[in-house]
């Protein structure tokens, strides 16, 4: 994607894509499957960060809890809710899981936003890997759970007989398109703010000195983007419960 | 000439793919004036269905998504 220029008669060049190019981190040309990148780099700050946080920061077991222990309760007690709420009291075993998800995601986002980083969830191979496993898990569990009832999910019990079949094939269709919309909401999200950031800043960049707008525009995006990041973060989580309700108890 | 002319088709093309967004638009809209409503003349409920409220967000949004994509792979990859 490095021929992507917008270049218009004034000398304007936007460069918006640029930002997503996969680099090795230690040069040559060829990308193996082991090469570290820069992708690879940032996924791994993201990794580090959750560690800190979750397992450094509540290693003290204080009863009045420091800072960070805080924090980290805080985010424990809100993914433990969100999962008890939506996916019910026996979606609680997969609590780990979407915790890992979430906060994951979560780091992934925020540490995207620092200038000059880079945003590993606004590529749909990283968010892809992320949702199908969601759906192959959410299938499995179904399957082993449910037996032949999982099937239930498809054919509606509550409509008409005569609509019964009609509905089965829309069914089908909206629970294999899931890992599709899954993962291209969090990357074309993520995408599409660091885009218009970048093209804000082209903008900042042709009229030098005097680029106020553009520069009040790209600290309102940023304020935004970082709004976007969490609430990414939690829709992705969310729905992870809702596809898990539904593999749990997919008759209703 | 007919290089010129499928460079024409992609940009339009990727103008036209930018309106679906303008529906999302309309659908999110949608989704939060109705819960706002419904907040005001019910305020000790709104609070559960804050997560029903980023779903049918997340839902609404998800198609804008695609067109915005769909307007990327005209513009870069096609």
């Amino acid at each position: 994607m490095s021929e992507n220029v917008a270049e218009g008669p004034s000398g304007l060049q936007i460069h918006p894509m640029d930002q997503f190019v996969v680099k090795p981190l230690f040069g040559g040309e060829h990308i193996n499957f082991y090469t570290p990148t820069n992708v690879t780099l940032w996924m791994a700050l993201a990794v580090l960060c959750v560690i800190g946080l979750l397992v450094l920061g509540t290693r003290g077991r204080a009863i009045i809890p420091s800072r960070v222990q805080s924090v980290a309760e805080l985010l424990y007690g809100f993914v433990y809710k969100m999962v008890e709420d939506v996916a019910g009291k026996d979606g609680l075993k997969f609590f780990p899981y979407i915790m890992t998800l979430f906060v994951f995601i979560l780091f992934a986002n925020f540490l995207g936003l620092i200038p000059m980083s880079f945003a590993t969830t606004s590529h749909i191979a990283v968010t892809a890997v992320l949702a199908v496993a969601v759906f192959v898990t959410v299938t499995i569990v179904g399957i082993v759970k449910n037996g032949f009832g999982f099937l239930e999910l498809f054919w509606i019990k509550a409509a008409p007989l005569a609509l019964r079949p009609m509905l089965a094939v829309i069914e089908v269709i909206s629970y294999f398109v899931r890992p599709v919309s899954h993962s291209i909401r969090l990357a074309g999200n993520m995408m599409a703010g660091h885009a218009v950031i970048k093209v804000f800043a082209g903008f900042a960049g042709v009229l030098g000195l005097g680029a106020v707008a553009p520069i009040l525009a790209i600290t309102a995006v940023y304020a935004l983007e970082m709004l976007v990041s969490f609430i990414q973060a939690y829709v992705f989580a969310i729905l992870t419960c809702v596809y898990l309700r539904d593999a749990l108890h997919p008759s209703h | 000439m007919e290089g010129e002319l499928i460079l024409l088709g992609k940009y339009i093309g990727a103008g036209i793919a930018c309106i679906g967004m303008g529906g999302a638009a309309i659908g999110v809209g949608n989704v939060v004036s109705n819960y706002i409503a419904g907040a005001l003349r019910n305020p000790s409920a709104a609070g559960g269905q804050m997560a029903t409220l980023f779903i049918g967000i997340a839902f609404a949004e998800a198609l804008g998504i695609f067109s915005f994509l769909v307007a990327l792979l005209l513009m870069f990859a096609v």
